[in-house]
């Protein structure tokens, strides 16, 4: 007996996130990719835009507006388009996948605050389940809406869920997250409002540049607070790399815990998880959590090093923010909620050296 | 397997450690020292620590 493939469409593909689920997608062994769409690039080849992709795919884009109906919708459009446009998106699919920010946010008065403007669909935002395998795997096995996290959110929720779920902290958490290039996408430059912020992510302005882009107050950090329950402040800064996120989260250690108290939490939490990997060590190449060595792959790894004497202790994660960032944890829902092994297609380990 | 004096992870070690044996934590990277046979007991073993900011 043979199963039909499932079959996908993807909304925003000419992006670096589209071209992510493109590749992961078309690897999949499950999935046929019937649609990408892009209004800009509408009838050209999907491998103008995603040049890797060369030999595997004749797909062309397809304006959004001629979607038919598929299996699973994959959503990578831009935040505040994604949200005017649901209602069609959500007869085009019996299950939507968004990697926007639109439906991260429970309360939309949270969702104005942060991203400046007031929600379209207030009502739908309770409809959607939080896409993070590692925290809501049980809500997204029948989960028809799903909504990703950002990448940096993605990577402080799981570094800091051990830190929520078992106590460890007393006080204000300090996110300080380190993003590559492409988490601007690939609109930056010329989409900057009024062109002035556009200019900033010229290679002449960004190489070499350690650019401290929200030194307070990133729109994740509300989507941190919702995941996690914790008091978190969260800012970030733009380093030379293309992929990749770290966060950095500091702490004061709650009465009692100490490293052991701290290494336990992380090892009860994450046993078993196939896409997280503890990374504390004393000796080798890389003894913390670095985004260099997970391009292209959908780990995110966490670790943490204590100061005893003085109660604090630093909570350290990275992965691709392409990838665990966004699109392969993507696809990891989308195997959790068809109830496939959780790795299908994405078994790729990374780069080393890279 | 014994288990690892710095962060209680498992530690591998051939079938008849020799004292003065380097083994190392599968977990946390540590370099352990087998500084008795019998019993088993495993001490840190000495290393040089990563200084970027001199």
């Amino acid at each position: 007996m043979t199963c039909a493939p499932t079959t996908v469409a993807i909304v925003g593909a000419s992006g670096y996130i589209g071209g992510e689920l493109l590749r992961i997608l078309l690897g999949h062994p499950l999935v046929e990719v019937a649609a990408a769409t892009s209004d800009r690039f509408a009838g050209r080849r999907v491998d103008g835009r995603h040049p890797n992709l060369r030999g595997l795919t004749d797909l062309t884009f397809l304006p959004v507006d001629r979607l038919r109906t598929y299996d699973v919708l994959f959503l990578a459009a831009p935040h505040r388009e994604t949200m005017r446009r649901i209602p069609y998106f959500l007869r085009r699919a019996g299950c939507v996948i968004d990697l926007s920010a639109d439906f991260r946010l429970r309360d939309p008065a949270v969702y104005a605050k942060y991203y400046g403007v007031p929600h379209a669909e207030p009502a739908l935002l309770a409809t959607f389940r939080r896409g993070l395998p590692e925290l809501w795997r049980d809500e997204l096995r029948t989960a028809d809406r799903i909504s990703v996290p950002g990448c940096m959110a993605a990577a402080a929720i799981i570094s800091l869920a051990p830190v929520a779920d078992y106590g460890l902290a007393a006080g204000v958490v300090t996110v300080d997250a380190r993003t590559g290039s492409s988490g601007s996408g690939t609109t930056a430059v010329m989409t900057g409002p009024g062109g002035r912020a556009g200019a900033a992510h010229l290679h002449a302005e960004r190489s070499g540049a350690l650019r401290v882009f929200a030194p307070t107050g990133h729109r994740h950090e509300a989507e941190i607070i919702q995941a996690t329950g914790l008091s978190v402040r969260m800012g970030a800064t733009g380093v030379e790399a293309v992929r990749g996120v770290q966060v950095v989260c500091t702490f004061a250690l709650a009465a009692g815990v100490d490293e052991q108290a701290v290494r336990g939490a992380f090892r009860k939490r994450y046993a078993g998880e196939p896409f997280v990997r503890i990374v504390a060590q004393r000796r080798g190449l890389y003894r913390y959590p670095e985004p260099k060595i997970l391009s292209g792959s959908n780990f995110c790894d966490v670790g943490f090093a204590v100061d005893e004497q003085a109660g604090r202790a630093t909570v350290i994660g990275a992965l691709d923010n392409l990838v665990k960032g966004g699109a392969g944890n993507a696809v990891q829902c989308l195997n959790v909620r068809l109830g496939w092994p959780e790795r299908t297609g994405l078994e790729f380990p990374g780069l080393h050296p890279n | 397997m014994a288990s690892c004096p710095e962060c209680e992870g498992t530690v591998v070690l051939t079938e008849r450690p020799q004292v003065s044996e380097i083994v190392e934590c599968s977990e946390c990277a540590t370099e352990l020292e087998v500084v008795a046979a019998e019993p088993l007991t495993l001490a840190l073993a000495p290393e040089v620590e990563e200084d970027w900011g001199e």
